[in-house]
């Protein structure tokens, strides 16, 4: 295990094999080179991965099992290379996911955590009325979606529940989705939006797809909600524009740099809401997560097909 | 205008300004300034606009001899003594439907805000200890919601959830034909012991005063969730604190209380627990529907004209 992921998960593989801990050796080279040649099988999350390193160190490496549906910390082409299997946790989280965009989304535009803060510090008891903060209506709202892939479809599916015109933006245009509105440009995807939802992966192609001017096109009263990947956005300029106005607002799960968030991020604590990547973060979900971590490498040391292979 | 803070919604002072002679009246913070105004005025008042926290009472109606018609700025007229207004002839409007979607919008922000603890995360970021969090959440999609009072809020809700994925329960005092789908709980307490997250989302009337009571949030339990979206009295806000407290009940997502503004202090250590001040229809959207439909009732009535959206 490359860190302290979740003592569930740890506890289930320990059960099952054995299991040397990355995070805990004194000097980490010397621990991989002590153990390399009984090391099988590694078991890391999103943001760690696998870096080239470890591969490079392991050189008996069967599986990678990856708790996290996003591989964009993985080199999956070197992997196919080497025949190093790579299993990941699709479809388990896609629920939890599309429901925090929907949170989010929800606490921007209504202010849930800055309107609790007026209960709580004894405002509401000063003025009855909560002028100083503009609360906006979602229903009915246009919805641009980056993404429509498990969890954009998610995403789809509940903000139609409020009557939302939902719209998006992919490679190529699904034609099981005809219902929505394709843009074949991000750029005017966000200007047709009210409220646009980065829910693609992390690829070369789409680093930084939301950029300056998709943050412009967006505008001063639109909201940008990312539950992808941090570096899909072009954090300064969202900095930027949300201190000076140029964004309405802000739902953020994910950021470049985890788990350091941009100081003014910190201090727009109206219009900007933040989670620290807890898109899958509930209890159910992470169990699922790690059985299928678990699944994953006995299917593989069983010598079965594997329940959720990316590679 | 019986309002207690005269910085309210300028749209709609605006408006009232341009078509009538608009006195602004301070009856809770200043009362006895307001007693004496009515005193000098009471002959020249035939309408008053109230809003969800005052509205008019049998005290402030028998002061105005030549009432004609309130215009409430809310949906709740429990406010308004009613049955004094028909008694006397005075005609009653409020605001139905335009902020029935704003309130259900913002059940559902309720019920993942709770779920998800999105008040406490985002609290965990902005203080730098988010690699200290050691709490996980709950999920929402697929969770059985339980809505008391399936009018139009209530049908919103059930529609929204239904979209999460989440099977809808409800109680009301007989079944209903458009909640087919809808599992229908002859009592409250079945419905809170088959639900995870309960909504209150019916009228206040005396019969459903203290609907929420402890036979039903203990039957909701330390695994449920209450959203209430209604009225503070819908609810017995005691036994409430204590069941979150004591951990008998999971979770709460309040937009009313018994005495707004003042809300139970207990409450604000609990993490579990989101607070709302009365903002279930806030928007900026809803907020200029509703003055429109004040402001169009009134004039409706003052040209002798049927009535937009009367109670009474």
């Amino acid at each position: 295990m490359t860190k302290p992921i979740y003592s569930y998960l740890q506890a289930e593989l320990e059960k099952r094999f054995k299991v040397l801990k990355l995070w805990e050796a004194q000097d980490g080279s010397r621990f991989l080179e002590d153990h390399n040649q009984i090391i099988r099988a590694v078991v890391s999350d999103g943001g760690t991965g696998l870096s080239p390193e470890l591969m490079a160190a392991l050189p008996k490496l069967e599986i990678v099992s990856s708790f996290s549906v996003g591989m964009d910390k993985i080199d999956l082409g070197k992997c196919k290379e080497k025949g190093i299997r790579v299993s990941n946790t699709p479809d388990v989280l896609t629920d939890d996911v599309a429901d925090l965009a929907i949170g989010l989304t929800l606490a921007v535009l209504r202010k849930l955590p800055a309107s609790d803060r007026y209960v709580r510090s004894g405002m509401w008891k000063k003025a009855l009325y909560c002028e100083m903060l503009l609360y906006f209506q979602f229903s009915g709202k246009s919805v641009g979606i980056v993404g429509l892939g498990r969890i954009g479809q998610a995403i789809a599916t509940r903000a139609e529940g409020f009557g939302c015109k939902i719209s998006y933006h992919s490679r190529t245009p699904k034609p099981e989705s005809s219902n929505y509105t394709y843009y074949p440009s991000v750029v005017d995807l966000a200007a047709h939006s009210d409220i646009l939802v980065v829910a693609c992966a992390l690829t070369n192609e789409t680093r930084h797809i939301i950029n300056r001017e998709v943050i412009d096109a967006l505008g001063p009263r639109g909201v940008l909600v990312n539950i992808a990947r941090g570096a899909t956005v072009d954090e300064p300029e969202l900095v930027s524009a949300l201190v000076e106005g140029r964004l309405g607002g802000a739902g953020l799960d994910v950021f470049e740099n985890e788990p350091n968030v941009p100081e003014q991020l910190i201090e727009l604590d109206e219009k900007v809401v933040l989670a620290p990547h807890a898109g899958s973060g509930t209890e159910e979900t992470r169990k699922g997560m790690a059985d299928l971590v678990v699944g994953n490498l006995v299917a593989h040391f069983e010598g079965k097909e594997l329940l959720t292979p990316v590679v | 205008m019986t309002c207690s803070s005269v910085q309210v919604q300028p749209y709609l002072l605006e408006a009232l300004e341009e078509k009538f002679t608009l006195h602004k009246l301070d009856t809770t913070t200043e009362p006895d300034k307001a007693a004496r105004f009515l005193r000098t005025h009471r002959d020249s008042i035939r309408a008053v606009v109230g809003t969800a926290f005052v509205g008019a009472d049998a005290e402030l109606i028998d002061q105005l001899p030549n009432l004609e018609i309130v215009s409430s700025y809310s949906v709740g007229v429990d406010k308004i003594d009613l049955a004094k207004c028909k008694e006397k002839g005075i005609r009653v409007t409020n605001c139905p439907d335009v902020s029935t979607d704003d309130v259900a919008d913002l059940a559902l922000g309720l019920m993942l805000a709770v779920s998800r603890r999105l008040c406490p995360i985002d609290r965990y970021v902005r203080s730098g200890l988010w690699s200290k969090l050691d709490f996980f959440s709950k999920q929402f999609s697929g969770k059985t919601v339980g809505i008391i009072g399936p009018g139009n809020i209530g049908m919103a809700i059930a529609k929204r959830a239904e979209a999460f994925g989440c099977p809808i329960s409800y109680f009301s005092r007989s079944q209903k034909p458009a909640c087919i789908n809808y599992n229908y709980c002859p009592t409250v307490v079945d419905l809170a012991a088959n639900c995870d997250i309960l909504v209150v989302a019916c009228a206040l009337t005396p019969d459903t005063r203290h609907i929420i009571n402890r036979d039903v949030i203990d039957a909701l339990g330390p695994e449920g969730v209450l959203v209430n979206i209604g009225r503070g009295p819908h609810v017995d806000e005691a036994e409430l604190v204590s069941a979150l407290l004591e951990g008998r009940l999971g979770g709460a997502g309040l937009d009313v209380f018994q005495d707004e503004p003042n809300v139970p202090e207990e409450l604000f250590k609990l993490d579990n627990v989101v607070l709302m001040p009365h903002v279930g229809s806030a928007t900026v959207e809803a907020r200029k529907a509703m003055a429109d439909l004040v402001v169009g009732n009134l004039e409706a009535h003052f040209l002798n004209k049927p009535l937009l959206t009367p109670v009474v």
